[in-house]
């Protein structure tokens, strides 16, 4: 499938590039002309993949978050948010709804559930010790 | 001269035992931590028997939001208050509906 357009980003693993990261993405995809429903909807899943970055692939300690953005020519937006932190033992646990690893931190436990409730596809890659990559996919309706 | 608004901004009211927390802004991980600071430290020195939780003017919220009020609705159990969140808006309840959080009837 041809890109239509794509761009990439690497910031700090800071709690306050949580909201430059989704507005960064928002605003790429700004262009196909979104309902403000589709933005909602990826801001929040952004939000969740870089939050966890922050909070369980560094465990708030310093890294970089890598992010990369495409439009395929079927207006498909995909999204990889990438870190190489600890990485997760186990992928299928860590997505079952209310699991958390930092429930000290008020952390309820529901952000792939909300990944995979706001995309079409999220798709988690993960080695312990090297990082974790999540891809999420959207359909923005032409 | 009226003052500038702030994006994030949380105002406070207290009356009839009553301690209303009206966030404006957006609710992540970085936004809550700041969040509960302020809430926590105006409950426990008002020790109201109700906090709510205004919900109004939050443009955006993640699973954030959740552990935020899971968080107070705990601590209003531990100095005997109760806990309501009032005026969610409809895409926030999306994220409120996936919690357990409708079981404890404190979503209005």
């Amino acid at each position: 499938m041809n890109i239509r357009n794509e761009m990439k980003l690497s910031f700090p693993s800071k709690s306050c590039n949580e909201s430059f990261a989704r507005a960064a993405v928002a605003a790429f995809v700004m262009n196909l002309d979104p309902t403000v429903e589709e933005i909602s909807d990826l801001k929040t899943a952004v939000s969740e993949a870089v939050t966890n970055c922050i909070v369980h692939g560094y465990r708030r300690g310093s890294g970089t978050i890598f992010i990369t953005a495409k439009v395929l020519e079927d207006n498909r937006v995909v999204v990889k948010i990438r870190d190489k932190g600890c990485g997760i033992e186990d992928i299928k646990q860590a997505m079952q709804p209310l699991f958390t690893t930092a429930p000290d931190e008020e952390r309820a436990g529901l952000g792939f559930a909300v990944m995979q409730s706001f995309c079409d596809a999220v798709k988690v890659s993960s080695k312990p010790q090297k990082g974790t990559t999540v891809t999420l996919e959207k359909y923005i309706a032409v | 001269m009226p003052q500038e608004r702030k994006i994030n901004m949380l105002q406070t009211d207290y009356h009839d035992n009553v301690l209303t927390a009206y966030i404006d802004g957006e609710i992540d991980h970085d936004t809550a931590a700041r969040l509960r600071i302020s809430i926590d430290g105006a409950a426990q020195s008002l020790k109201p028997g109700l906090l709510c939780l205004d919900f109004g003017a939050v443009r955006f919220m993640d699973s954030s939001g959740v552990g935020l009020v899971m968080g107070r609705y705990r601590q209003m159990k531990l100095i005997g208050g109760r806990l309501r969140v009032v005026n969610i808006p409809g895409h926030i309840y999306r994220i409120f509906a996936m919690s357990g959080l409708e079981g404890l009837g404190v979503l209005r």
